[in-house]
């Protein structure tokens, strides 16, 4: 693949495309005529005065220098970057959707229809009996989940001050586990790369409130032995709660539920493919099973009994009878809700179940092509291979040159230099064949050139060490500098 | 379920080239792929049937018209305003729209840079240094203002204050965020839709971590006593977050003239009325740097030494720190930010203050009209208020509501004989249609 990506400078070179600030900026001071009194207000506002042809430029260029799916493979492990059909976007823009959250349940039915639809569409895809669909990101819905599987052991009198996280697991796991005040456990993988049921076993206590665990993991390995860890977290009195950042590997093969969880967390930015937006917003509506129902986020959406309706059944908004209360001030990423609920509905079952398997099956195809060292497998939705020798964040600059986004690099650590690579199921055999090359020409490249990398992206290296020890976060702190 | 089966749209594979490839990693068939136990493979049906796009947008689009049609008069902390054509067709170019987080910043300028000048408009409006580049709403971005409270605090002290006034959601969704913590959450009075400010002073101590206020207050009322609630919190040594929106903010005091330490809000603008979904604002004094929640974008330079964008101080978020990261946020709103700065870069600084003097006068002039209908009183204070003021009602103010629902009007409904009425420029041309319909339901 032949690649440059665009490069905008100033009129000297000097540097990328000035900051909206550099263009034209204008300080605005209180006027006579404004109609609060001058003890309330402040005396002037100072921000960016651009034309609409010069913004329009403006953000098209800086769109230029910019990366997404659309512009080329992306496959950044654990992260599901899969091609985002069009006509959601042409669904989310509906002004019929566009409401506001306090409007009264009798007068958004259709709002209520869609989520109550799509509560019912998750639970079957996930084995669960009830989803709540509010929180607006996949770590608000582990925090969710976590505050759910609290409530229920209170519930029970029976605190308990412990959650049990895989090494391997996403760092968001620790830091929600932590957010709802439980003290985390860290459990080693084994040398398989999967759980270790002896550590598992010593892990646990009376004390485990729940095992967050993501299966396949993130190694992309399927956790074979996911009845025994049910069964062992289940005799402790303890939860099974599933991270849904991998679920597009198991569509229709494997349901969380069946597994033995107890409470999952759905990315359906991830699996569901609505856009990520360069890093939001998402969505992670969490699942249940039957005995955690009560406890779920308020409000819910359900069903209104009233046999002589007319126009159909009608839904309403209710609070669960010992809900752990709010996670978003009202009911989260709408928008973002309704894409995947379209997403669903345009594949169904025999769609969502070729997802997954065209998905494990580029996984697999790809980890067979490339000439880095792949331990562990088989693989499911990703793989882990080793630069080695190499340094794996190098390397990754180096494939930026190639015309392809690095998979995640060094993580997980039980692979050294870790390339976390997750082509999902839209890339086609060519694109794949384009991939291998690219990893491949960087595999047999020196140090030297690794470092150099990369080149024809829009800026070169950038220094971060810089960045982090003199941070500079605004215009205002660069003209302070000047 | 092979691909001559009605598989995934959006999978590019032909039979061919299936079979090619599962020669190629050398299995049978897609399913020998799955490493998967017996036991707990699903053989079942979802029961999902597979839809045309066109046959998903009708369906979509009939369920949406079973909305009511009404014009919406209410506010409350989520406000209409309108948003301008450019924000729609330059956010949604792919290179944004099918992006992801920028951890490759030489690939990810454009959004970095882009975030960059969000975070600067934030500095600007609140007067603070330090910005994040978004959080998920008002809601969760209160919460994390009360972690990073317990986290920087001098005392010992565990107290939160809030506003009585507080959004049943945003108070919820605090209570939730320091449920880890030891930290509790207790209410001061308003009088007159402001902070009671005597009643607050015999409240305060040094067990106060935090002290929360917003302006305007939920019920659009100007906090006339911001200097002197800033104060107060410096003299118990108490964090002072300060809850407001960027149209707000471009008239109203600057929260760092007034001694906040933390500013958080909804956005309000880049968005139309999503059903809630907003964008989180945080920002702060530059003391908290390292106790920022969420994604932070830097400037840098790169090789040839020209200015470069990346985000930044990463060891503080959870894919470093895990459980002691400063918070669990990954995945935030950074797509809503980029069309809040387009936003605000469209309105430019005369347009977003002349937008919120303009709100000023509909909701004066409003106030007015509706005050000379009989059986109401408008506003119900005398504050000085911004977009929306409560109506008193002789008659339930529930039924009234329901009545104006009949209309085709929404407004909110706060007790027994008071309503909520909220004016910006997406409803001020139909002020009129309200008035005429209250003075049909009012009487």
């Amino acid at each position: 693949m032949i690649f440059d990506q665009a490069r905008w400078t100033d009129d000297d070179g000097e540097r990328y495309e000035p900051l909206l600030s550099e263009k034209r900026s204008r300080e605005v001071e209180r006027d006579d005529d404004d109609p609060l009194p001058d003890d309330l207000t402040r005396d002037s506002l100072e921000l960016p005065d651009a034309s609409e042809p010069e913004l329009a430029r403006h953000y098209t260029r800086l769109s230029e220098m910019n990366y997404g799916v659309e512009s080329g493979p992306f496959p950044l492990g654990s992260c599901t970057m899969k091609y985002n059909p069009k006509f959601t976007e042409d669904i989310a823009a509906d002004p019929a959707g566009h409401v506001h959250p306090d409007r009264p349940d009798e007068s958004v039915q259709g709002v209520l229809e869609l989520q109550y639809r799509l509560q019912d569409y998750l639970g079957r895809i996930g084995g669960m009996d009830a989803v709540t669909l509010q929180p607006p990101a996949g770590a608000a819905g582990e925090f969710a989940g976590i505050l759910v599987a609290k409530a229920y052991h209170e519930s029970r009198d029976d605190e308990r001050s412990e959650v049990v996280i895989p090494d391997s697991a996403h760092g968001t796991n620790f830091a929600s586990a932590a957010m709802a005040g439980y003290d985390v456990v860290n459990l080693p993988s084994g040398d398989d790369g999967r759980v270790d049921l002896d550590a598992l076993e010593a892990a646990l206590t009376e004390e485990t409130a729940a095992l967050m665990l993501t299966n396949p993991n993130t190694l992309g390995l399927f956790e074979r032995d996911i009845e025994r860890v049910a069964e062992l977290v289940h005799d402790v009195g303890g939860l099974l709660y599933y991270d849904g950042a991998n679920l597009n590997a198991l569509l229709g093969r494997v349901r969380p539920g069946d597994m033995g969880f107890d409470v999952m967390h759905y990315n359906v930015h991830k699996t569901f493919a609505t856009p990520h937006g360069g890093g939001g917003p998402g969505a992670g509506p969490v699942g249940v099973v039957e005995e955690l129902r009560e406890f779920l986020p308020d409000p819910h959406v359900r069903t209104v009994d009233d046999g002589d309706a007319e126009g159909g059944t009608r839904y309403e908004t209710y609070t669960p009878a010992q809900s752990v209360g709010k996670v978003h001030g009202y009911q989260g990423n709408w928008l973002v809700l309704e894409k995947a609920y379209a997403y669903i509905a345009r594949l169904g079952d025999t769609g969502l179940a070729d997802a997954s398997a065209k998905a494990v099956l580029n996984a697999n195809y790809l980890a067979e092509q490339v000439a880095y060292e792949t331990p562990f497998g088989p693989f499911h939705h990703e793989f882990v291979a080793s630069a080695g020798e190499q340094d794996a964040a190098d390397a990754a600059k180096r494939m930026l040159d190639y015309g392809v986004h690095p998979p995640t690099t060094k993580w997980p650590e039980i692979v050294g230099e870790a390339l976390m690579t997750e082509p999902t199921e839209v890339e086609s055999q060519r694109t794949l064949d384009q991939l291998a090359d690219a990893f491949n020409a960087v595999h047999a490249e020196d140090d030297e050139t690794l470092e150099a990398a990369p080149e024809r992206t829009a800026a070169r290296r950038i220094d971060q060490v810089t960045a982090a020890r003199e941070p500079r976060l605004s215009w205002q702190a660069l003209d302070r500098e000047e | 379920m092979s691909s001559d089966d009605r598989g995934s749209p959006f999978a590019p594979h032909t039979a061919d080239e299936t079979a090619a490839m599962l020669d190629a990693v050398g299995v049978a068939d897609e399913e020998a792929l799955f490493d998967v136990p017996d036991a707990v493979r699903f053989d079942g049906e979802f029961g999902i049937e597979p839809r045309s796009e066109r046959a998903v947008r009708e369906e979509v689009g009939e369920m949406l018209a079973r909305n009511d049609e009404v014009t919406e008069f209410l506010g409350r902390g989520h406000y209409a305003h309108y948003v301008p054509s450019l924000v729609g067709h330059l956010s949604d170019r792919s290179e944004f729209l099918t992006s992801y987080t920028q951890y490759q910043p030489e690939v990810a300028q454009g959004f970095l840079q882009a975030l960059f000048e969000y975070q600067s408009m934030l500095v600007e409006l609140t007067g603070l240094p330090v910005a994040n580049c978004s959080m998920y709403d008002a809601a969760t971005a209160l919460g994390e203002a009360a972690t990073l409270a317990s986290r920087v605090r001098q005392t010992t002290g565990t107290r939160v204050l809030v506003p009585e006034h507080l959004l049943h959601g945003r108070r919820e969704v605090l209570e939730n965020y320091v449920a880890g913590s030891d930290l509790t959450v207790e209410s001061y009075p308003m009088a007159d839709g402001n902070a009671d400010l005597d009643a607050l002073g015999a409240q305060m101590d040094d067990e106060v971590v935090m002290l929360y206020a917003e302006n305007p207050t939920v019920r659009g009322c100007i906090e006339e006593s911001l200097a002197d609630l800033g104060t107060l919190a410096d003299e118990h040594e108490t964090l002072f977050t300060l809850g407001s929106d960027p149209v707000a903010l471009s008239v109203l005091e600057e929260p760092a003239s007034v001694g906040a330490d933390v500013v958080v809000g909804d956005c309000s603008l880049g968005l139309p009325s999503a059903y809630g979904m907003g964008l989180g604002l945080f920002a702060c004094r530059e003391e908290f740097l390292r106790q920022v929640p969420g994604r932070l974008v830097g400037a840098s330079e790169d090789d040839t030494g020209r200015r470069a964008y990346t985000l930044t101080l990463q060891t503080r978020e959870q894919h470093i720190r895990r459980e002691r990261a400063t918070s669990n946020i990954c995945t935030n709103q950074a797509w809503v930010a980029l069309r809040a700065a387009m936003h605000v870069a469209s309105l430019g600084p005369d347009g977003l203050r002349e937008l919120a003097n303009d709100c000023v006068r509909y909701a004066r002039d409003l106030a007015a009209d509706l005050d000379a209908v009989d059986g109401l009183h408008a506003p119900v204070h005398d504050r000085h208020y911004l977009r929306e003021f409560p109506v008193r009602t002789d008659q339930p103010a529930g039924a009234v509501a329901a009545d104006l629902r009949d209309e085709g009007f929404a407004v909110h409904t706060l007790d027994d004989h008071l309503l909520q009425v909220c004016v910006t420029d997406a409803n001020a041309d139909a002020t009129d249609d309200l008035v005429a319909a209250f003075q049909e339901v009012a009487r």
